[in-house]
C-alpha cells in the first residue's frame, strides 16, 4: 500500500469567492476534484480501531470507504456509505463533521483531521453524476409502515425500512418532500436538486411520498393504523413553532422568524424575480441568534442585498453555529454584534421597523447548559438602524400531533417521549428527530430515524 | 394534482370552485381552511372552506379575484387541475352552547361565514345575520343565508341593495332593538372584524372573529400568522383561526396584513397582463 500522505493540513475546499457568492444563491463550496480527493484520501491512516466511526450517528464505515477512494474506486466507496446512510450527498455537505467523525480522527491530534465530510461529498457527487441506473426495488415483505414527515429523520427511516422490503409511505404536510432540507437549509449550502435526487432514490426503492397531507389534521396517527392498515408509524414531524423574544415591538412589520424568511426563500424561491411569493428586500437587517439557522438567514439576507448584523448575547467563542458557517458568514461581510441582546424594537408610524435597541452583555458564571451566562451591562444600551429583524431563536414542538394522538406522552418542553429504540408511549408508534429533541442537527435526526427503523423491523418481524 | 369538478362565476370577480380532495372533504368542519397552490412555482394561499360533499369527495371554496394567485386560479376551468390543495387546517369553530347568535359577514367573507352560520342553525340556535357588500353586483349567497336565518340584514356601501351603510350600524340596530345574543361571529376583512368587535364590546357580547393573517405553511412552522391576542402571541394556523375579537390587537394585525400590499398589487398587474397575452 502507498505510504500515507503525512501533510498536516486538509486539502482546502474550493469555493466561490466571498464577494461573488454573497450576491448569488449558487453553492458556495464547489467540491473536491478527483486529484484533491485522491490526495486527501491518502491522509487516512486506516486505523484498526476506527475512532472516526464512533463519532458518526449513522455509523458510516469511514476507513473502508476512504480505502476505496484511495484506489480510485469511487462508486464502490459510495456503496459503502450508502449501506448505512440514506443521504450521503446531504451529509457530506451539512453534517457538523468537526464535532463528529473528524473530531475523533487521529490525524487531528497533530494538524487537521482527514477531510471525511469533503470526501463523502466527493464520493456522493461522483455517484450522482455517473450513475443513472435507479436502485432496484427490494421484494416486499408485506408489512406496511407510515412515516410522518419527509425530513432527514423520516427519509432515513423510510430508506432503511424500504431496503428491508417494507412498504413505506411518507406523509408530508408541505407540497415538496425534504422537510428542513428544502424549506430551511439554503440552496447555496445544499442545492435542492441534490435533495430531490435523494428523494427520487427512495422512490426507486418503492417508497411512496404523499405530499399535502398534514398528519394531525388531514389524517390522524390512529387512523393511519386503524383505517389505512399501517402496522407501525414513525413520527419525524420536525420542530415546530418559531420562538420570538418577549420584547416590545416584536410584532411590528419587518420582524419575522428565520423559519418564515428561509421558507420564503428556499421552499417558495422568493429570491427569484418571477416568484409568486413575496419577500422583503431589507436594507439593513439584524438577525437575532447564533446558530446555524441564524447564519443561514443572515447569509440569505446578504444575498438579497442587505447589510446584515448578527446579534448574539454571548461571545464569538460561544456561537452554537458550525465554525465553518461562521467563517463563511464573516467572509461574506456579515457583521457580528456579539455580547449584545435586543431589548426593544422600534417602528415608524406605519409600524415598519426602523431601529433595534440592544444592551451589551458580559459573561458570568456557567449556567445549566455549561455555557457562561450572559449578564446585562447596566446603562449600555445602544441602537442599530435596521428595517428588518429576523428571529432565529429555535422552535417549540408542533402541537398538531400531540393534540390529536391520545396516549402519546410529551415531555415538559413539548417533545415526544421515546425510549432508546425510539418507541413512544404508544404501541407501534415511534418518533425521532426534532419532534423528540427540539431543534438539533440533520445527522442526529437521521440517527434517530435509523434507530427507529431497526426497532420497527425487530418488532414487525417477530 | 387536484381536479376542479365545478366552476361557477357567482359574480364577475367572485368564483366558486368545487375541487376533488376526498381526505379534506372527510375531515373538514365549519371554520377550517385549506391552502392551495395553483401551479408549480405558485404561491401558497389560505382559503376558508365553504362546503364539503362527502359522497363526491369534494371541497367547495369561494374566491374573490384579488391578486396574482387568484387571477391564475380564475384562468382554470372545470376539468383542469390545480397543483396543491391541503387541509383541513386550523381549528373548527366552536358551535355548541349558543342559543341565539348573530353572524356578521363582509364581502367574500360571507363564504366563510355561511358554514358557521349553517352549523349554528343546524344545532338549533336562533340565527340572525348581517352581511355587507360594496354594491349590489357583489352580493353572494343570499338564498343560502336567508334559508338558515330568522333575520337577515343585507347592507351595501352605496345603498344599491338592502340598506345603505356599514354592517356595524345594522348590527348595532339589532342589538339596540333588544336582541340578546349569546355570541356574535364575524368574518370578513380585518378592518370590518375590528369594528364589529368594537361595536359589541360596550354591550359585553362575546365576539368571535375568524382571522386571516399572512401564512405560508399553515401548519405551525413559519410563524408568519402570529397575532397578539390578550397580550399573548398566538398563531392563527394552529391556535385559530377563531379568536376572541375583544382580545385581538387589531392595530398591529391590520398593519401586518398589509406587509406585502405594494408587491401584491404589482404582481397582480403583471399576471393580468400575462394572462391577457396568452388569451
Amino acid at each position: 500500500m502507498a505510504k500515507a500522505n503525512m501533510r498536516l493540513d486538509k486539502n482546502p475546499m474550493p469555493s466561490q469567492d466571498p464577494e461573488v457568492r454573497n450576491k448569488n444563491f449558487q453553492e458556495v463550496a464547489l467540491g473536491y476534484t478527483e486529484e484533491q480527493a485522491l490526495d486527501e484520501s491518502q491522509r487516512c491512516l486506516n486505523c484498526k480501531n476506527k475512532p472516526c466511526m464512533t463519532g458518526c450517528p449513522v455509523m458510516v464505515r469511514i476507513p473502508e470507504f476512504i480505502a476505496q477512494v484511495k484506489e480510485g474506486k469511487f462508486e464502490e466507496a459510495y456503496q459503502i456509505i450508502a449501506a448505512t446512510s440514506a443521504l450521503p450527498a446531504v451529509c457530506g455537505r451539512v453534517c457538523p463533521q468537526e464535532s463528529q467523525c473528524e473530531k475523533y480522527c487521529v490525524r487531528g491530534k497533530k494538524g487537521d483531521p482527514v477531510g471525511i465530510g469533503r470526501l463523502e461529498r466527493f464520493v456522493a457527487d461522483f455517484h450522482n453524476q455517473n450513475t443513472t441506473a435507479p436502485a432496484e426495488k427490494p421484494t416486499s415483505n408485506g408489512h406496511r409502515v407510515a412515516i410522518v414527515g419527509s425530513g432527514p429523520a423520516g427519509l432515513t427511516c423510510a430508506g432503511d425500512l424500504a431496503r428491508l422490503g417494507y412498504e413505506v409511505t411518507v406523509f408530508e404536510a408541505l407540497h415538496l418532500a425534504g422537510g428542513v432540507l428544502v424549506y430551511g437549509i439554503p440552496e447555496f449550502r445544499l442545492p435542492k436538486s441534490i435533495v430531490q435526487k435523494e428523494v427520487d432514490g427512495l422512490k426507486a426503492l418503492g417508497v411512496t411520498i404523499a405530499t399535502n397531507t398534514v398528519v394531525g389534521r388531514t389524517i390522524t396517527v390512529d387512523e393511519l393504523m386503524s383505517e389505512m392498515g399501517f402496522e407501525a408509524v414513525f413520527i419525524g414531524s420536525g420542530a415546530g413553532l418559531p420562538m420570538f423574544m418577549n420584547i416590545p415591538g416584536v410584532n411590528f412589520k419587518g420582524v419575522l422568524s428565520a423559519n418564515e424568511f428561509l421558507t420564503r426563500i428556499n421552499l417558495m424561491k422568493a429570491y427569484l424575480p418571477d416568484s409568486d411569493t413575496p419577500i422583503i428586500h431589507p436594507k439593513k437587517v439584524a438577525v437575532v441568534g447564533g446558530g446555524n439557522v441564524a447564519m443561514d438567514a443572515a447569509r440569505c439576507a446578504k444575498r438579497l442585498g442587505a447589510e446584515v448584523y448578527i446579534v448574539y448575547r454571548r461571545g464569538m467563542e460561544e456561537l452554537p453555529a458550525r465554525k465553518e458557517e461562521v467563517e463563511h458568514a464573516e467572509e461574506e461581510g456579515i457583521i457580528f454584534k456579539t455580547l449584545c441582546n435586543p431589548v426593544e424594537i422600534f417602528a415608524d408610524q406605519e409600524e415598519n421597523v426602523n431601529k433595534i435597541r440592544c444592551i451589551r452583555m458580559e459573561l458570568g458564571e456557567p449556567d445549566a447548559s455549561g455555557r457562561r451566562r450572559p449578564i446585562e451591562v447596566p446603562g449600555s444600551e445602544f441602537d442599530i438602524d435596521v428595517d428588518c429583524v429576523i428571529m432565529a431563536l429555535g422552535t417549540s414542538p408542533n402541537p398538531l400531533i400531540k393534540s390529536t394522538t391520545e396516549g402519546l406522552e410529551i415531555n415538559r418542553k413539548g417533545g415526544i417521549v421515546v425510549n432508546e429504540d425510539g418507541l413512544t408511549s404508544r404501541d407501534h408508534v415511534y418518533a425521532g428527530g426534532d419532534a423528540v429533541t427540539g431543534a438539533a442537527t440533520v445527522i442526529l435526526a437521521m440517527g434517530a430515524g435509523k434507530t427507529a427503523a431497526k426497532a420497527i423491523h425487530e418488532a414487525l418481524s417477530k | 394534482m387536484y381536479r376542479i369538478v365545478r366552476k361557477e362565476a357567482l359574480r364577475p370577480t367572485i368564483t366558486l370552485y368545487e375541487i376533488e380532495a376526498p381526505l379534506v372533504a372527510k375531515k373538514a368542519k365549519p371554520g377550517q381552511f385549506i391552502v392551495l397552490r395553483v401551479d408549480e412555482g405558485g404561491e401558497r394561499i389560505p382559503i376558508t372552506i365553504n362546503t364539503c360533499d362527502l359522497d363526491k369527495g369534494t371541497v367547495t371554496i369561494i374566491v374573490q379575484t384579488a391578486g396574482a394567485t387568484t387571477e391564475k386560479l380564475k384562468a382554470k376551468e372545470a376539468g383542469d387541475s390545480i397543483q396543491d390543495f391541503v387541509g383541513p387546517l386550523g381549528k373548527a369553530s366552536v358551535i355548541d352552547g349558543s342559543k341565539k347568535v348573530c353572524v356578521v359577514g363582509g364581502g367574500v367573507g360571507c363564504a366563510i361565514a355561511y358554514p358557521v352560520l349553517k352549523a349554528f342553525h343546524d344545532a338549533g340556535a336562533e340565527v340572525h345575520a348581517v352581511v355587507g357588500f360594496k354594491n349590489k353586483d357583489l352580493v353572494i349567497l343570499e338564498d343560502d343565508f336567508r334559508n338558515a336565518t330568522s333575520v337577515l340584514k343585507i347592507c351595501t356601501d352605496d345603498g344599491s341593495y338592502g340598506q345603505k351603510g356599514l354592517v356595524t350600524d345594522a348590527l348595532k340596530e339589532l342589538i339596540e332593538a333588544g336582541n340578546q345574543y349569546d355570541e356574535v361571529f364575524a368574518v370578513g376583512p380585518m378592518v370590518m372584524m375590528k369594528f364589529v368587535s368594537l361595536t359589541t364590546k360596550p354591550y359585553g357580547i362575546p365576539t368571535t372573529v375568524s382571522m386571516s393573517p399572512i401564512m405560508i405553511d399553515a401548519t405551525g412552522m413559519c410563524g408568519g400568522c402570529r397575532l397578539s391576542v390578550g397580550g399573548e402571541m398566538k398563531f392563527a394556523c394552529v391556535d385559530g383561526p377563531d379568536f376572541d375579537g375583544h382580545q385581538v390587537d387589531w392595530n398591529i394585525a391590520v398593519k401586518r396584513n398589509m406587509m406585502y400590499h405594494d408587491w401584491e398589487v404589482k404582481k397582480h398587474e403583471e399576471t393580468c397582463n400575462l394572462l391577457k397575452k396568452e388569451a
